[in-house]
């Protein structure tokens, strides 16, 4: 299944990242090689086999919803690039 | 080098409670190495006020008889668990600014036993890659390096690096695909990645949630089950962390191995295999039939899928958890005023992340997009279980799997082969990957030096929950092996 040039660029756009026009063509090379190595799972019949999803046999636990760490408004403020009147803030878009 | 930073954690803590020296000495003394040890560039961060000031708390305790289980020894920690008001960055520019306003479970349980922080260890960015060399802050020098500079492995490599070169007395690391063993191997350390759910990932930053396990490096496998005795336990935060009780590791160190089982993969020993670490391979398990253990060849038959399955499975899981940085709420974020928004995220994260990062999000985001999802990351998962299935398996036939941990030994910064095909950098990872797509325990513990001069590890990979397997049978190798560290 090689890729097109099509496709590394919908898949930059859905991965929220830019690949320079000039790059495209290298890019999708390199993918396809890993693609091709990749694909060497196929020679694998696993049309009975249950997809593992997690190691551990266990299911997973539920817990009451309830708050256990809040009131850190300040604290989780002082990491954001920019932030006013108490929240975070972005740049004007216009859409 | 200073004396006492040659001791092992398990001397340093006698030396500590004998008071041979103090807390603080202690920590000075690493701090001195850090400084003449900075052309290894082992540490990202360094914080010698933070562990002056818990040197000086450990000191008092001692004085009053109230220490901790490792009151006063001095740690480095993988820049990618959260340390609170100490800046975090997974080694990555996006993060580069980001101090975490809460602590990870694992480093605060070492917190609650005592230790000294002495700073931030230096990985590969988000722990993606094996030699140390992704990081945005520069690769680490492996402390045996010689004519030319050499990687210390990856991803925890400022972890193995500064254990070797006694910039701290041991170090905590993460193994996704081999993070912890494949540099201890390449730096003549120890480390064990324990079981998946055995130590919590709560406040580590995440790379592939079903792979990643934190686990220690030391100079020894004592060390190795004195720092998993504090850092292992069940934790409500962590919804895969289990529940399930912790032993004293170092109780195992002691005992027999008469009549256990040693499981020879042959899949291990392709056509092709270095004849030096066929030899050393040989050799311990030599050392552990003299013991009165029982050698058996076993087969592993889908090891070959088992890279495959991983760089499907690994970056599919990462290139969700990394969709979290898009310059909102904390971290790196880009100048783009009046744009569309979609426009702030492509230039903070095409800006933010690193190339080997930026592969393996755009490869991950490929195999689960629509269209394509059952045709790598369902069959990915699929070949995990055949996988899992292979050493549950094996398993019923032997009690512990003994493996090189490498096919090769530490190989020059900026290899031109490994940098011009990421496959050739993937393929270092042959005989660790196996181990976190079934979730087992591992160790990587050193057994020798190949003819360029350069250390070599033994894997030991144990049942699910069975590290105490591992350390008895690693401290019977370590005792004949008799590897001589820098």
């Amino acid at each position: 299944m090689a890729i097109d040039n099509e496709t590394v660029k919908r898949v930059a756009f859905l991965s929220r990242l830019r690949v320079e026009n000039d790059k495209v063509d290298a890019t999708k090379e390199e993918f396809n090689k890993i693609l091709t190595w990749i694909e060497e799972l196929n020679e694998v019949n696993t049309d009975n086999v249950e997809a593992l999803i997690s190691v551990n046999d266990l299911s997973l636990r539920t817990r009451p919803d309830e708050v256990t760490a809040g009131h850190c408004r300040t604290e989780i403020l002082k990491n954001a690039p920019a932030a006013e009147y108490d929240y975070f803030a972005v740049p004007k878009v216009v859409e | 080098m200073q004396e006492i930073t040659k001791l092992t954690i398990a001397e340093a803590l006698q030396g500590l409670k004998n008071k041979n020296f103090t807390a603080v000495e202690l920590t000075e003394a690493y701090l001195k190495n850090m400084a003449q040890g900075k052309k290894y560039n082992a540490y990202i961060t360094e914080c010698a006020d933070v562990a002056l000031a818990q040197a000086k708390i450990a000191d008092q305790n001692y004085a009053v008889g109230k220490a901790r289980a490792l009151e006063g020894i001095p740690l480095g920690i993988k820049d990618l668990f959260c340390t609170k008001n100490i800046r975090t960055t997974a080694a990555s520019h996006i993060l580069d600014n980001f101090v975490p306003p809460y602590e990870s479970t694992v480093t605060q349980h070492l917190l609650d036993d005592g230790v000294v922080f002495l700073g931030k260890l230096n990985l590969d960015e988000f722990a993606m890659g094996g030699s140390n060399e992704t990081s945005y802050f520069g690769p680490v020098i492996n402390p045996w390096s010689k004519d030319k500079l050499l990687v210390p492995g990856g991803s925890s490599g400022g972890s193995a690096a500064a254990v070797a070169a006694h910039l701290c007395a041991g170090s905590t690391g993460t193994d996704t695909g081999g993070s912890i063993r494949e540099p201890a191997a390449f730096c003549g350390v120890t480390g064990i990645k324990p079981t998946y759910g055995r130590c919590s990932r709560y406040g580590i930053v995440a790379f592939a949630s079903s792979l990643d396990q934190a686990g220690p490096i030391a100079q020894d496998v004592r060390d190795c089950a004195v720092l998993l005795n504090s850092m292992a336990g069940f934790d409500e935060k962590d919804s895969t962390s289990c529940n399930l009780p912790v032993p004293d590791y170092t109780s195992f160190l002691e005992q027999d191995i008469k009549g256990l089982v040693i499981g020879l993969p042959k899949e291990y020993r392709p056509n092709g295999l270095n004849t030096e670490i066929a030899a050393y391979w040989d050799k311990a398990a030599e050392m552990l039939k003299a013991r009165g253990a029982i050698i058996k060849e076993i087969s592993l038959p889908h090891t070959k899928y088992a890279l495959a399955t991983y760089y499907v499975l690994a970056p599919a899981e990462a290139s969700s958890n990394l969709a979290r940085y898009d310059g909102i709420r904390y971290g790196y974020r880009a100048k783009a005023e009046g744009e569309h928004l979609d426009e702030l995220y492509i230039r903070t994260r095409t800006e933010g992340f690193g190339k080997e990062v930026k592969r393996r999000i755009m490869i991950g985001t490929y195999v689960l997009s629509a269209g394509y999802y059952d045709a790598y990351y369902l069959k990915a998962q699929k070949m995990r279980r055949l996988i899992r299935d292979d050493f549950m398996e094996a398993f019923k036939q032997c009690d512990i799997i003994l493996t090189p941990t490498s096919p090769i030994t530490a190989f020059p910064i900026g290899d031109e082969s490994m940098l011009q095909n990421p496959i050739n950098m993937y393929l270092n990872d042959v005989f660790t990957v196996s181990v976190n797509l079934a979730g087992l325990p591992a160790m990587s513990l050193p057994i020798g030096l190949a003819q360029n001069g350069l250390p070599l590890g033994m894997q030991l990979i144990g049942k699910p929950f069975d590290e105490g397997t591992i350390f008895k049978t690693a401290a019977a190798i370590e005792a004949d092996a008799k590897f001589e560290r820098i």
